[in-house]
């Protein structure tokens, strides 16, 4: 669930983060206004209820006074019925203004995420990223609800009980406030080991979760592997560090509310003690002494709250780091900014001047050209090494080699999801940076060999947020042969799929993602690794279907099966992110080199000779290119 | 509702002592609190009618003596209690997880891991304040109210009669307020979780997103699960804004009526001023079990309803465990023959294999061919009793699957699935997983297991090497990689049987090849079962079943299959076929 990384609590304060995140707030300025003139107000009237018993004893019940108590019960009623407004207006308004922010903030993450350039997500696990959209909005979410304005709630307390305690008696109000270091002592204390050992039990908690997340998972393994007993003996030492970590954290809460209470307690000995001698001593009535002993028990909590607010606000801050981290991640990839790049351009490629004149068709619609491309994901480890090549408008290419040959950074290079370190693509003629993102993915349909389906219906997957009409769905379902299965669903196009949905096997996936990509009739298509492990039957409707797919598109597609490129007008064979062969089947069969190889190795009789004195590609460290 | 309390009981009786011990720490501080405003009430009397300083001095170290006391007591309560209950939450989770593990693989295909782990965490953690805080709040509340209105009564009868009448109300709000901003807390957690739905998919789906300029598109149905999030928090906003004022505004009107009445008898006379500061202390004191026993109302109907949801894991029936003692079978060695007589298996209500028969000897190869959806895998997870099969179907060595000890039946069987399961361990952990984990291994079992599997280069390539960890805290592993891995903790455990369904499908055309011929000497030793679609795969086995529709439909070898003409024919004319032309 959460990593190590999760858990590192920084500073409570920071000036900087909580000026950004005030800044939220600015759209709700009059609300937070009103919600803090609800907070004062309430606070203001909380003190008056001892205050009204002070005048009702010293007043009208020595002087026997029965309409002046009448009075006295009318103001409590009062104060009462405003206390309720007050708290009301200032809990709802608070709430919904919190609730507003994170609102804003979860639109202004996820469409942060929408454009931050892919290589984040291949650093960042979509837990994680979803953790920034979820729970550190609503860590911030309490910051915003029941931090930031009732702090000066709390306060507004603390400072008006101290004021109406030093007016009716500064000297008993100096006595009352000796205790308060002492009081200040305890909750540092408790503060400090409840928040250590809290984030002790968060800890297991997240052991327990990803332990029984696992083991729930991969019960089956489990059990075939006669595992149960050690796993077990796994989670009881788990289980039993969350049981141990949690009583520890008792220990500190059983401490500090009696602590509190005997603090108080004190409080009001002292009161007694020596507010008694001074009623004595006439100089102090008998209702100032119960107003201070009542003043004195409300004096406690706002204290207790401030400190719960400082652990509120140290979670914040922590949460509003990783927030803003996200989103001052730039989004290099961009559309192109004419005045930006003009300037790049010379500058950013110093081989540029090596290239040749640009064929001569390189402006038609459904051109591809590489020139010169190096691409390293990081640092010079570079994945593809001058990479150059052409492919004309309708022609369909085939790329074979080994995992890690760079076949799948190609695709990545092409659609702009990374941009090339080196050397430049051009599209129609364009060099791919210097057109419109949009307009540029727009030239494209991709296919992956992970099928994304989104919840929904069969039609919303196909359609996307486009506006195709049912009809051109259907069309393209048709064409690609998905309109039997789809058919025999229960609801035909309209079927759910997903978790709740019909579930559809992989091939059936693989034709849906066929008519996405036809749909959306592209010029140039792009198929990764299409045709993974399915039975003939459906291969052989899949390769169908693939073949009215490309028809008149410019088509590049990545496989590992020989069997469905070898009829491509013209296959690469890369190795090592090198293009080392490039022609037609049966040409690159002539040439007895890597696409040889690859081929037998993949039809030779079982009979022939061990073949792993062969020297093939080794791989450059298996990274993540898709899903 | 009794029952279910009853299957909980033998587990606070377990630690019957230690309540017991908590309860009376309950009383004791419970009892001593009250004893306070008693103290304050005969001193305000005796400043209203003039005191020594001295006798001052002894109120205030009685009220200090009393708040220590009291403290102690509340310190042991708390620790005695609340540790207790984390005890049982520990027994229970753990008694929970033990049930899992006793489960078969239909069980949790039926069932979300997340619902299973939010019964193990959620729901625990609901029973668990049931049995401690909710425990010691109640002891608390009923000492509390008892004591308190008797003490009032003793101080003047009238007024605590009058004083009472707003307290339920609050009560009553308690429970009102907190069932429903329970069920709208039910309705947004359920807003949240379709929230986080939407953004796993577009999150996990950024490539599709991206290619298909769909960055709008998705913003705006973020936007309509986040407002719909919005408003359901907005609902229950108000709700809680309403909560907290009308707890204090009922508390207010009873110190209200107090106040109002009971200045009138002390003017009257009837009552002393200390007896009024104190009637004013104790309805202080009352106003807590007031909130508390709504509160623990609450608590207590979330916890029964938790626990239930518990049950039904805790009490659920294992479909497939260990045969009775006396049917059980325990063979001395199992040599690894293997027959499959007259097997019909439904699923689902579905039929998913019919009248299979087929006779394995020890030390063969066999294969199975057919269609997806034809039966193969299903056949092959009766073997290890993943599915059970009907009784007198699935022998091994002779003996019925079911009379075997499940110790003993999955351990004579390496199953390789099609789709990989590894453990968020090291590489080296995982190829070790059937024989305790790689301190419980031979290093150099682990590197040859990795060798044959063809999992070696793949491991030069990594950071720690086999120590790298798998998973989010290491690195991801590809299809492929895991499928070897998987490959590799198979042979690990030297079966007798090894199975290995589809088990290549990710693994590229070469590595596949290599792995297969190293697989070769490996099978020699035992019995080994392959599913697989390619006939490159499987025409060296020593017996080829082909399935269609949970039937087995042809049974020889490659040679005798071809000569048949059937479907297998037909698969591997098509498959030459794709040769050939490419040949030409």
């Amino acid at each position: 669930m959460t990593s190590q990384d999760e858990e590192v609590l920084g500073k409570a304060y920071d000036a900087r983060l909580m000026r950004r995140l005030l800044g939220y707030l600015r759209p709700y300025k009059m609300l937070a206004a009103g919600a803090l003139g609800a907070l004062i107000g309430g606070s203001a009237l909380q003190l008056a209820q001892p205050y009204l018993m002070k005048v009702a004893i010293d007043r009208y019940i020595a002087q026997r006074d029965l309409s002046g108590l009448n009075l006295i019960a009318l103001g409590f009623l009062g104060i009462l019925i405003g206390s309720f407004v007050f708290e009301f207006l200032q809990t709802y308004i608070l709430q919904y203004v919190g609730q507003r922010i994170m609102f804003d903030m979860r639109m202004q993450i996820y469409g942060h995420l929408q454009r931050v350039d892919i290589q984040y997500y291949d650093r960042n696990p979509v837990g994680r990223l979803m953790t920034r959209v979820t729970t550190d909005v609503d860590v911030l979410n309490d910051l915003f609800a029941a931090g930031v304005v009732s702090v000066f709630g709390d306060v507004f307390t603390l400072l008006g009980i101290m004021v109406v305690l030093l007016t009716m008696s500064w000297k008993l109000a100096l006595v009352a406030f000796s205790v308060l270091p002492l009081i200040v002592f305890v909750t540092q204390w408790f503060r400090r080991n409840v928040r250590e050992s809290y984030r002790g039990v968060r800890l297991w908690i997240a052991k327990i979760n990803a332990f029984l997340q696992e083991n729930i998972s991969g019960m089956a393994t489990v059990q075939l592997f006669r595992r149960e007993a050690e796993n077990f003996a796994r989670f009881d030492a788990i289980d039993r560090g969350h049981r141990d970590a949690n009583i520890l954290s008792i220990f500190y809460y059983a401490v500090f509310y009696p602590a509190i209470e005997v603090t108080s307690a004190l409080a009001l000995a002292l009161i007694i003690w020596y507010g008694g001698g001074q009623v004595l001593a006439g100089v102090l009535t008998l209702g100032s002494l119960v107003a201070f002993i009542q003043y004195s028990q409300r004096f406690f909590r706002p204290i207790s709250d401030i400190s719960e607010k400082f652990n509120l606000l140290q979670a914040a801050m922590a949460s509003s780091e990783r927030i803003f981290t996200l989103l001052d991640t730039p989004a290099t990839i961009v559309s192109w900014q004419p005045a930006a790049a003009s300037r790049q351009l010379v500058t950013r490629d110093p081989l540029l001047a090596t290239i040749g004149p640009l064929p001569a068709d390189s402006c038609q619609p459904g051109h591809i050209l590489f020139d010169h491309v190096w691409f390293a994901y990081s640092g010079v480890d570079f994945v593809l090494r001058d990479v150059s090549f052409e492919v004309k408008p309708g022609q369909r290419v085939g790329v074979v080699g080994a995992t890690g040959a760079g076949k799948s950074t190609l695709i990545n290079l092409l659609m702009r999801f990374y941009d090339v370190s080196r050397g430049r693509i051009l599209v129609d003629g364009v060099d791919i940076r210097e057109m419109e993102l949009g307009r540029l993915r727009a030239l494209f349909s991709l296919v992956l060999q992970d099928v994304q389906l989104f919840s929904g219906t069969i039609a919303t997957n196909i359609r996307l947020g486009s506006t195709l009409s049912d009809d051109d769905i259907r069309r393209a379902a048709d064409a690609v042969h998905a309109g039997a299965f789809i058919d025999r669903l229960p609801n035909g196009l309209a079927s759910e799929v997903g978790e709740r949905g019909a579930n559809l096997s992989v091939g059936q996936k693989q034709l849906l993602s066929f008519a996405r990509a036809l749909a959306f009739d592209p010029r140039i298509l792009i198929l990764d690794e299409a045709t993974s492990s399915v039975d003939t039957e459906t291969e052989l409707l899949i390769r169908d279907a693939l073949k009215v797919l490309m028809a008149g598109r410019t088509t590049i597609a990545v496989a590992h099966r020989l069997s469905t490129i070898q009829d491509m007008d013209r296959i690469m064979v890369f190795h090592k992110g090198e293009l080392r062969e490039s022609g037609a089947h049966q040409e690159l069969l002539g040439q007895r080199g890597l696409y040889y190889r690859l081929y037998q190795l993949q039809y030779k009789d079982q009979e022939a000779p061990e073949t792993a004195t062969v020297p093939l590609p080794p791989r450059l460290g298996e990274r993540r290119q898709f899903g | 509702m009794f029952a279910a309390v009853r299957r909980l009981l033998p587990y606070l009786l377990r630690y019957r002592r230690q309540f017991l011990i908590g309860l009376a720490c309950v009383a004791v501080t419970t009892g001593v609190s009250l004893t306070s405003p008693w103290v304050l009430r005969h001193a305000v009397d005796d400043l209203y009618a003039g005191v020594t300083r001295s006798k001052l001095l002894v109120y205030s170290a009685a009220l200090l003596g009393i708040a220590l006391t009291g403290a102690t007591f509340r310190f042991l309560m708390r620790r005695i209690i609340i540790g207790v209950s984390r005890q049982i939450e520990y027994d229970l989770r753990n008694d929970f997880f033990a049930r899992l593990q006793l489960f078969p693989l239909s069980y949790f295909q039926a069932r979300r891991t997340g619902d299973l782990m939010s019964r193990a965490t959620n729901d625990l953690n609901a029973v668990r304040m049931t049995v401690g805080p909710a425990i010691m709040y109640s002891a608390n509340t009923i000492i509390l109210f008892v004591a308190a209105i008797a003490l009032m009564i003793s101080i003047d009868l009238r007024l605590t009669l009058v004083a009472l009448i707003p307290l339920p109300f609050v009560s009553i709000v308690v429970r009102y307020f907190g069932a429903a901003i329970h069920k709208r807390f039910e309705r947004i957690q359920a807003q949240l979780s379709d929230l986080s739905a939407v953004t796993q998919e577009a999150l996990s789906g950024v490539r599709v997103v991206r290619a298909y300029r769909q960055e709008a598109a998705e913003m705006e149905r973020f936007g309509r699960a986040n407002r719909e999030y919005l408003e359901g928090n907005r609902r229950l906003v108000r709700l809680q804004g309403f909560f907290y004022p009308s707890m204090s505004l009922f508390l207010g009107l009873g110190s209200l009526l107090v106040l109002w009445l009971g200045s009138r008898e002390v003017i009257a006379g009837r009552l002393t001023v200390g007896g009024f500061v104190a009637f004013n202390a104790y309805m202080v004191m009352l106003s807590w079990p007031m909130i508390a026993f709504g509160w623990v109302t609450n608590m207590v109907q979330r916890g029964l309803a938790s626990w239930k949801r518990m049950l039904d894991v805790l009490d659920a029936v294992p479909d497939i465990a260990d045969p009775a003692p006396g049917r059980l079978v325990v063979l001395p060695q199992v040599t690894g023959a293997i027959e499959f007589r007259d097997l019909t298996f439904a699923y689902g209500g579905r039929p998913v294999l019919e009248h299979v028969s087929a006779r394995i000897e020890p030390g063969q190869i066999v294969a199975l061919v057919g269609p997806t959806g034809s039966g193969k895998s299903t056949l092959i997870s009766l073997l290890p009793r993943l599915f059970d099969p009907p009784p007198g179907t699935v022998f091994i060595d002779g003996v019925d699957v079911r009379d075997l000890s499940l110790a003993q039946l999955r351990r004579a069987i390496g199953f390789v699935p099609q789709e990989a399961f590894l453990f968020s361990e090291s590489i080296a952990d995982n190829i070790a997983f059937g024989i305790g984990g790689a301190k419980a291994a031979d290093p150099e079992r682990i590197q040859w297991a990795a060798g044959v599997a063809r999992l070696d280069k793949d491991v030069e390539g990594f950071p720690n090497g086999l120590e790298t960890m798998v998973g989010e805290r290491g690195i991801t592993l590809s299809g492929g990689q895991k499928q070897r891995a998987a490959i590799a903790r198979a042979l690990l455990t030297d079966p007798r049987i090894l199975v290995l369904d589809d088990a290549l499908s990710a693994v590229d055309t070469y590595t596949e090849e290599e792995i297969l011929a190293r697989l070769r000497g490996v099978m020699r030793e035992r019995t080994s079962i392959i599913v697989s679609h390619r006939v490159s795969t499987v025409r060296d086995a020593d017996l080829i079943l082909v399935l269609e529709y949970g039937r087995v439909i042809e049974r020889g070898s490659h040679d005798e299959l071809v000569r048949l003409d059937g479907f297998y024919a037909e698969l591997y004319r098509k498959q030459l076929l794709e040769e050939e032309l490419a040949a030409s």
